[in-house]
């Protein structure tokens, strides 16, 4: 359950902008979470009322923003979609690929008041 | 809340601990913090990002240390159970009188590896998560200030046994190395992909079960390579030494000269 290790990690830097900014709450936290990234939706949602108690977070809203998953094929050098690391290429059925995009976590933006 | 002891405190530290210098867990401070409210007109803050970058940037800095030191630090992960500390043993009893190790081991809770390793004359702290599922890059710079490793030295990091949370926490180490044993299914690759995608080397270890079961070796590694095609494989038993000899030549090869 790393989630909520994410969570916090999370906190914290809702926490620390904050405080840079000169604020006292978020009204809103966007974040953006790759499909690839490791992180289940579910468990972070789970874990997120306790992880952002009596922080600045505590009453924000909290959007996601998923990234589906990409990759190039070294074979033929096509673009595709995946769904799991483990896919094929449809064009060409090889396991050899670079992994484009989907490996995201990140927080996008913060509104703070 | 704390996710190292799920105490009320933010930010739990995990204990680290010699074997022999037992002790028990410092309590945290549970302060109170007073938020005073001002009125500040609505801002957004575009920040982009990355949640995992407290733990990228210290593992950056133990990478650093092990560069300047020429340390060879290798992470080892996989489920409970797989052999992770039997090959460490094997590794250790093999190799030591080759080359300096230190040893870091990770547990949710006891000390009983770091004494098995401890028990070969060999430095190590075990670090006790609490409730945490993995090794963070943090806990692997506070127990390498205890251990005091040499330079050229080869620093095997035990993680907690979890094949799910440790894939997302870079500890700064050189070489992933992901054991899988045969009793615990060919499809493990797939069902836990992203632990074996981060991974460097799979050990395929309890080799010598292979004729008691059902598993087949090659489907292990077929899967394993749609997951991650970079890997490199062996296939060991800690109980009869069977593959051994490759596994100790590849570490001897990854020493840094």
């Amino acid at each position: 359950m790393h989630e909520l290790s994410i969570a916090l990690g999370i906190v914290k830097i809702a926490e620390t902008e904050t405080q840079k900014a000169q604020a006292s709450q978020v009204e809103k936290i966007e974040l953006v979470i790759g499909s690839l990234s490791g992180v289940e939706l579910q468990a972070l949602h789970y874990v997120w009322p306790t992880a952002v108690k009596n922080s600045v977070l505590e009453h924000a809203r909290l959007e996601i923003e998923t990234v589906p998953a990409k990759a190039i094929c070294l074979e033929c050098e096509q673009t595709f979609s995946l769904e799991h690391i483990y896919d094929a290429c449809p064009h060409c059925q090889s396991h050899f690929k670079n992994i484009l995009q989907g490996k995201e976590l990140k927080v996008k933006a913060l509104e703070v008041v | 809340m704390c996710g190292v002891c799920g105490c009320g405190h933010p930010s739990g530290k995990a204990s680290i601990t010699k074997p022999d210098k037992e002790n028990r867990p410092t309590a945290h401070h549970h302060g109170h913090e007073h938020h005073h409210h001002h009125h500040h007109p609505k801002s957004v803050l575009e920040l982009e990002q990355d949640i995992l970058r407290e733990n990228q940037l210290a593992a950056a800095k133990n990478r650093g240390y092990f560069e300047a030191k020429n340390i060879l630090a290798l992470n080892f992960v996989s489920s409970p159970g797989s052999g992770k500390t039997s090959l460490l043993e094997v590794t250790l009893k093999a190799l030591k009188d080759e080359m300096p190790f230190y040893v870091i081991e990770g547990d949710q809770q006891t000390l009983n590896d770091a004494k098995r390793i401890q028990a070969l004359g060999i430095p190590v702290v075990q670090v006790n998560t609490g409730k945490g599922c993995h090794l963070e890059s943090d806990m692997i710079f506070d127990a390498v200030k205890q251990l005091e490793p040499q330079e050229n030295a080869l620093l095997l990091i035990e993680n907690v046994g979890n094949l799910v949370c440790p894939s997302l926490f870079d500890l700064g180490e050189d070489k992933r190395i992901v054991v899988i044993s045969t009793t615990e299914g060919e499809d493990k690759p797939l069902k836990y992909p992203d632990i074996f995608h981060s991974a460097d080397v799979c050990i395929i270890n309890k080799m010598d079960l292979v004729p008691y079961l059902n598993t087949n070796v090659d489907k292990i590694k077929e899967y394993a390579l749609q997951v991650n095609h970079r890997l490199t494989f062996f296939e060991t038993s800690c109980t009869t030494g069977e593959g051994l000899d490759e596994w100790f030549d590849w570490l001897r090869a990854q020493k840094k000269a």
